[in-house]
């Protein structure tokens, strides 16, 4: 069946939109403030002083997010996965949230294919880094940039 | 209590690579936010998540309050042999919960 756009339909999304955009610069100010550099300080918290090579690493997030609340997010690793060659862990760290851990995952062999899929929260339009630790001790990442129009911690409190 | 939805194949090939898919229902509430009296909302979230197969450890994962509220977690593990996957989920405020499921592998 196909979905007709009427003139009522039109000006909802509009509204929405409308509404969305005049949020943010309101609600900002209750989110803690992320402090500059914290992603960096994360990932050298996780990974130590290991050099971290871009590639091997697919991060999936939508470019553009309705609703910080429910972020879809896939990581995928590019490793045969067999007992001499695997993915020993995934991290993900963002850039403005107020705390920069998202997600750290423990992978072995038996694992079978490196990908992960979750649902996360995003407090802003910000970067985001997947960073893979394999067996052999060398860690790969993929960067992603996401615009957020609805943050994530503004919904209505009880 | 907290509802939790596992999705496994209850029967697999021998070396297959299975996605096993996991639903609980929880707040995730992130100790970010403020309640209407502007008092902050103390964390309440699953720190933890781990699945073992016939007892040895196959996944594991850390969670934040980066993770939205009713954890759904994805991923991958080979068919090895007929048996339990154990799930089990760990949270602040003694939050503790394990499902199981069965599989069989031919």
């Amino acid at each position: 069946m196909r979905w007709k756009v009427t003139r009522r339909d039109a000006l909802k999304v509009t509204g929405a939109a409308v509404a969305a955009a005049a949020l943010p610069a309101a609600a900002q100010a209750q989110v803690p403030a992320a402090r500059p550099g914290q992603m960096e300080a994360a990932i050298r918290k996780i990974v130590g002083e290991a050099p971290i090579r871009p590639g091997k690493v697919t991060l999936d997030l939508p470019p553009l997010v309705e609703n910080g609340n429910v972020v879809p997010m896939t990581v995928t690793v590019d490793s045969p996965m067999t007992k001499d060659s695997f993915v020993k862990a995934i991290h993900v760290v963002n850039e403005k949230n107020p705390q920069p851990n998202v997600i750290s995952v423990q992978l072995g062999a038996r694992a079978g294919k490196a990908e992960i899929a979750t649902r996360i929260r995003l407090a802003t339009t910000q970067k985001l880094t997947a960073i893979a630790e394999m067996s052999d001790g060398s860690c790969w990442s993929d960067t992603q940039e996401v615009v957020v129009t609805l943050a994530a911690c503004l919904e209505d409190l009880p | 209590m907290s509802r939790a939805l596992i999705n496994v194949p209850k029967k697999a090939k021998r070396g297959q690579v299975l996605e096993i898919k996991t639903l609980i229902s929880h707040t995730m509430e992130s100790g970010f936010r403020h309640g209407t009296n502007g008092k902050d909302i103390p964390r309440d979230i699953i720190t933890s998540f781990s699945c073992r197969y016939n007892g040895e450890e196959i996944f594991a994962t850390q969670l934040f309050p980066a993770i939205a509220a009713n954890p759904f977690i994805t991923f991958h593990t080979v068919a090895t042999e007929s048996g339990t996957l154990a799930f089990r989920w760990i949270g602040d405020n003694g939050f503790d919960v394990t499902e199981e499921a069965k599989i069989v592998v031919e």
